[in-house]
């Protein structure tokens, strides 16, 4: 087997394209985040830089790359220099396989799936090599966590996918997409897509699983001492990988480029239905990240270990069985439903519910008081 | 050669927290020893804002020295300015005309709630939650807006004079506090229905930093963090002072003394506070806003001891004179020093994420702490 020149020079073509794109789709994402938590909060956002605040971010990145990189003392330079590195090609290299829309991929290879999975778990190296290098102790900690969390939420994630690949009979994501022909796979097997979808916001690192850069907390965790370039590309990963999470949701579960009106759009029609799925996917995440505090390290570990581990084997046991013996898809949807709401029903029962007997017992007690106190005066 | 057994020992380590640090609110540090996640013990350091306030008050005039006290807790200025113009008031034996003495209390009740609106949002940002504080700034806003109007600051208001106020209010103040008890009604309920029952920060902040009730006595807590323990200590009501003797209001008091318990009796206050101030502005008479007498102030020799419930807790004024224009002593109990006896006890057993929950539960203002 030869490698030609035409290969190498497409490959690097290929390559180039697919960094650019996601360089503009990182600052697309950055501009709606920004745009869409200010609405939340009543602000309005970024306003300035151009239209809407459209070129805010491209200003940021601008700013980030004129700005000194600074490396503290003791900082083990070399490895220091190579973490973020470490964290970005991975995140990058997964997009080979990604399709966004039929035929429109770098490599459309037969085990996509597993090709994701095998290169996403290699970003805690980065994490912990970052950490550990910058001679902080808030790093440090912060890289703690991220190698227990990411490596937690790893299982989940895998055994969601592997619902999916059960349930298709194929790890080559386009075919999967191609599979989803009368109704998106969220349709069947909703345990999954709910499990991929938070041990997806947890590997990215978002909020409630912002753990380990807790701002609060450990200030920015394996980043606390970069800054310029070097920060601008721990920023990059980290939306690269959001972004990627939130395709794959969509090109797993939603259906992709499957719509309900017929097939064969052309491809930038797939391209921008695809993204739209996503873009909703990540409205949520970003919905999320307005709403929720942040976790706990030990509650986030025993909320993975404990409700996700089980709830994603559950899952693929569930396909399985229907795969097996060929039961009616509504069946799978059912079951995936029922199991859903087990650990709805307990954390109603012993942690809202308390919470809420208490506060009412609290305002019955003012109520009591107050009558006494008019009763006196 | 021999083998050595090798020792299998770990080592705490130490973790700075501050006095640059997001989480402790100003330059309070907090050096943390840690086991993994694990505190086993905290040692706090204070004083990076020590600015001598007690001191510089001996070499001011009387009416100078409520500038200081604007600066010790500078999120609720006004209560501290009240407890300093008590206790010269109580020295030199002044009667406050009844519309100043409400006016004060109307005010004061304002003050409590932005300061409450401050600690909500923070403290939600404190557990990681970025929503809260947009929304209660924004509601906070509001009132310093009024104090603005009212007294031509909006934080340094130097509004509280021995013996009155500085002017009566404006015309339209009537409308305006009806129309802003209105919104913040509607801000605090907007903020409360996000957090207060929110999953994440019941997990959060239930069952963390429990001090229970005796303990939390023998520390000298006071203010939310003695009510969150279940004692419903209030100088308004077991000591009260100005007018909220005919002011009818709760005092919210919680169960188990956790992080929770100390967050909700603070949003319970701001509805109380509100309630007050409907009442104080039904009730205030027309009249005088200044106490008739000489402009200078020269109290007699002698000493008094004035404390008033801040936002933050119990604050005392302990003032000495010695016949002069110029206090001869200012001894002040600050709420936020206090409180932080209760930091050790709480921290028992914590995570690291409880510490930084914990701290801000207890809701410190380093100007007051480190004065």
């Amino acid at each position: 087997m030869t490698l030609e020149a035409r290969d190498v020079l497409s490959a690097a073509i290929g390559l180039f394209a697919l960094f650019n794109a996601l360089l503009i789709g990182t600052m697309v994402l950055n501009w709606t985040e920004r745009k869409f938590l200010g609405r939340l909060q009543g602000r309005v956002g970024p306003t300035r830089v151009g239209p809407f605040g459209l070129l805010q971010p491209l200003a940021d990145a601008m700013k980030l790359v004129l700005k000194e990189d600074v490396s503290p003392g003791p900082a083990a330079r070399a490895i220091f220099w190579v973490s973020p590195m470490l964290i970005f090609v991975p995140a990058y290299v997964v997009w080979l396989a990604v399709p966004v829309a039929p035929g429109l991929v770098i490599r459309a290879l037969d085990l996509g799936i597993f090709f994701f999975i095998a290169f996403s778990v290699l970003s805690i190296v980065g994490l912990v090599l970052a950490g550990w290098s910058s001679a902080s102790k808030y790093a440090v900690l912060g890289s703690f966590r991220s190698a227990a969390q990411l490596v937690s939420y790893e299982i989940p994630i895998i055994m969601a996918l592997l619902a999916v690949v059960v349930a298709t009979g194929t790890m080559n994501i386009g075919e999967v997409v191609g599979q989803q022909g009368s109704a998106p796979l969220v349709a069947i097997l909703p345990l999954a897509f709910v499990v991929f979808l938070i041990a997806g916001v947890a590997e990215v690192g978002r909020t409630p699983f912002d753990i380990y850069f807790a701002e609060s907390e450990v200030v920015g965790g394996p980043f606390v001492e970069y800054s310029g370039a070097h920060w601008a590309i721990f920023f990059l990963a980290e939306y690269i990988s959001t972004l990627l999470i939130a395709v794959l949701a969509s090109l797993l579960f939603l259906g992709g480029w499957r719509w309900p009106f017929g097939d064969g759009l052309p491809a930038a029609a797939a391209a921008a239905l695809v993204m739209g799925k996503a873009y909703l996917v990540v409205l949520v995440i970003f919905w999320v990240r307005a709403t929720y505090p942040r976790l706990r390290i030990d509650q986030l570990m025993s909320f993975g270990w404990k409700v996700l581990v089980p709830l994603s084997f559950a899952a693929v046991i569930i396909s399985a069985a229907q795969e097996f013996y060929g039961w009616h898809a509504a069946t799978s949807t059912l079951l995936s439903l029922a199991v859903l709401a087990v650990p709805v029903a307990i954390q109603v029962r012993y942690q809202r519910r308390p919470a809420l007997e208490r506060a009412r017992r609290y305002a019955e007690r003012a109520i009591a008081n107050r009558q006494a106190t008019s009763v006196g005066g | 050669m021999t083998m050595h057994a090798r020792s299998t020992e770990t080592v705490d380590m130490m973790l700075n927290m501050g006095p640059q640090h997001p989480a402790t609110h100003g330059v309070f540090r907090m050096v943390l020893s840690i086991d993994g996640e694990r505190v086993v013990g905290v040692r706090p350091h204070i004083g990076y804002l020590h600015r001598g306030s007690e001191k510089l008050s001996e070499n001011e005039s009387y009416g100078q020295v409520v500038t200081l006290f604007d600066r010790l807790d500078y999120v609720s200025n006004l209560n501290n300015e009240l407890a300093f113009v008590l206790a010269a008031e109580r020295l030199m034996g002044i009667e406050v005309p009844e519309r100043a003495q409400y006016i004060r209390v109307l005010l004061c009740e304002l003050n409590r709630v932005a300061s409450h609106l401050l600690f909500i949002g923070t403290y939600a940002l404190d557990v990681g939650a970025m929503t809260p504080v947009m929304y209660t700034f924004r509601e906070r806003e509001r009132i310093q807006n009024l104090f603005e109007h009212v007294t031509g600051a909006r934080m340094m208001h130097n509004y509280f004079r021995i013996g009155g106020v500085k002017e009566d209010l404006p015309h339209d103040f009537a409308a305006r506090v009806r129309a802003l008890v209105g919104e913040l009604h509607k801000g605090v309920e907007e903020t409360d229905r996000l957090l207060t029952f929110n999953e994440v920060y019941l997990a959060r902040t239930r069952g963390i930093g429990v001090i229970d009730a005796r303990t939390a006595i023998s520390c000298g807590l006071t203010g939310p963090c003695l009510r969150g323990s279940g004692i419903a200590y209030d100088a308004r009501k077991d000591d009260p002072y100005e007018v909220y003797d005919r002011l009818d209001f709760d005092v919210p008091i919680g169960e188990f003394g956790d992080c929770w318990d100390r967050y909700w009796v603070r949003v319970r206050e701001c509805y109380e506070s509100l309630r007050i101030v409907e009442q104080a502005l039904e009730q205030m008479p027309e009249g005088e806003t200044m106490a008739p007498g000489r402009r200078i102030v020269r109290p007699p020799k002698g000493e008094a001891y004035v404390h008033c419930e801040n936002p933050r807790g119990d604050i005392g004024v302990f003032l000495v004179s010695d016949g002069s224009d110029k206090p001869y002593r200012v001894k002040v109990r600050p709420p936020s020093f206090c409180n932080l006896v209760g930091l050790e006890p709480m921290l028992k057993d914590a995570y690291v994420s409880d510490a930084v929950a914990i701290l801000g539960s207890l809701d410190i203002v380093l100007g007051e702490v480190d004065r």
